[in-house]
């Protein structure tokens, strides 16, 4: 057994919300960067140069680069061999409250969704807890803005919809988003599970590297066919038109009831964050 | 060629701008937004004074993050305004004549916006880092208990913006998209 203490955790976690907000992770900037290359269109040429632009100053300057600095959501692999000395949630959202203070980061959560009351230091953390074999501690903060989550929806497809009905659902969602999340966007794709996996593996799939496809071939071509066809709406980035509406499609896949087909679709705009650390 | 608009925007000023129109915005522009918009549509509904004067007024959509020391304001990009539909309507017609956010807008506001002549600028989303650059001074003048929702006064110089819906109804979303499809035949 393994001991981490509390506080360790509180820090890492606080250091994670700052520098995710601030510096957008190299496989993103390169994705855009190469789509900026092939776009075609100039207004969306103009639109992708200002997006560059604008994370070369928030790495410059220390600085958030959006001011969605989102929901902290924070996806954790606990070691099964790992003891935490100290409460493990209230330590990682002490470290969300200090980041969000700190790192003059906003403060975008209410304490119940009807009555609205802002909790001023943005917790509590959305956090997803995992156990994993080891004596490690695996901490990514992915802080997800409000504006693409909206956009998100799910389905419970039947099972002879088959292929073709997950096809056209994330086209269909990505199509009735238009220009509300901010293209170009990143579309995380969960298939199957149960109706709230399907949704958890749709927002764990934004995680996934840009530069790292679907290790099964099947999956992988279905990336890239999706991502082909949304490119080809025309939609572009902020809705102005051009190729370049989808940075990449990434789908998380499991095992489903015999009676169930579920599709999650969660979008991510191209301010696509996480920082990831291991204790 | 960007057209430069000196706030206040008077309705005729706002009339004679188009969908596709480039402009920097410099003067004074608000912000509100969600629980801004309900609380100003409140007073407007129980007939009540406004924390600001919306006649010839701009409002950005927008919840800055907070200032470091030595800046105006933080990173302050547009949020989506849908979520605003359900209030800009009644704010258009007691004389607020432009509104800058990001995303489609219903047909009520379009359809307020043709009757009072206003216009609905676009900001690049996402991009608050290099829109704070043209935000000189930023000032909370009320509902300080929003956070980041508080309403602001700002003082801004050049901020780019494109027409998104002008007050014909014209809609940039849907003739960018449009052309660009046309550029592929």
């Amino acid at each position: 057994m393994r001991n981490i203490e509390a506080a360790k955790v509180t820090e890492v976690v606080r250091r994670l919300c700052i520098d995710a907000n601030r510096h957008l992770p190299g496989d993103v900037k390169a994705r855009i960067e190469d789509f900026r290359a092939c776009e075609p269109f100039p207004v969306a040429q103009g639109i992708l140069d200002q997006i560059i632009e604008n994370y070369g100053i928030a790495d410059q300057n220390e600085v958030p680069i959006c001011q969605d600095t989102g929901l902290a959501c924070v996806f954790v692999e606990i070691g099964q061999d790992v003891h935490v000395e100290g409460n493990l949630t209230e330590a990682i959202d002490e470290g969300v409250r200090q980041g969000y203070i700190d790192g003059y980061l906003r403060k975008s959560v209410v304490r119940d969704p009807i009555d609205r009351v802002n909790t001023r230091d943005n917790t509590p953390a959305m956090i997803y807890y995992d156990v994993v074999p080891g004596d490690k501690l695996k901490i990514t903060v992915a802080p997800k803005g409000g504006g693409s989550e909206n956009m998100s929806r799910i389905k419970m497809l039947k099972p002879s919809d088959g292929l073709q009905g997950v096809k056209d659902f994330v086209l269909e969602c990505v199509e009735e988003a238009g220009s509300n999340p901010c293209p170009p966007i990143v579309v995380g794709v969960g298939v199957g599970g149960t109706f709230d996996k399907a949704a958890y593996l749709a927002k764990k799939a934004l995680l996934r590297p840009l530069d790292a496809p679907n290790p099964d071939p099947f999956w992988a071509a279905l990336e890239d066919e999706l991502l082909e066809k949304i490119n080809a709406l025309g939609i572009g980035p902020q809705g102005l038109g051009g190729r370049t509406t989808a940075l990449a499609v990434r789908i998380e896949k499991m095992p489903a009831h015999i009676a169930s087909l579920p599709v999650a679709v969660n979008i991510n705009c191209h301010v696509a964050r996480h920082e990831t650390e291991v204790i | 060629m960007a057209k430069r608009i000196q706030t206040p925007l008077t309705r005729e000023a706002a009339r004679e701008l188009r969908a596709g129109d480039s402009c920097l915005i410099s003067g004074v522009i608000y912000t509100a937004r969600d629980a801004a918009h309900k609380r100003l549509c409140e007073l407007v509904a129980q007939g009540k004074e406004l924390p600001l004067d919306v006649k010839d007024a701009i409002i950005y959509f927008v919840g800055p993050t907070p200032a470091k020391p030595g800046q105006a304001i933080g990173s302050a990009g547009p949020t989506t305004s849908y979520r605003m539909d359900a209030y800009s309507p009644t704010l258009i017609s007691i004389g607020q004549t432009g509104m800058i956010g990001k995303g489609k807008r219903n047909a009520e506001v379009v359809n307020a916006m043709k009757e009072h002549g206003a216009v609905y600028f676009g900001a690049i989303g996402g991009c608050g880092a290099l829109l704070s650059k043209c935000i000189k001074k930023a000032e909370v003048i009320a509902y300080e208990d929003l956070g980041a929702e508080a309403i602001r006064r700002l003082e801004v110089e050049d901020f780019p913006v494109v027409v998104i819906i002008d007050s014909e109804g014209n809609n940039l979303y849907e003739t960018g998209r449009r052309a660009y499809l046309d550029s592929l035949k």
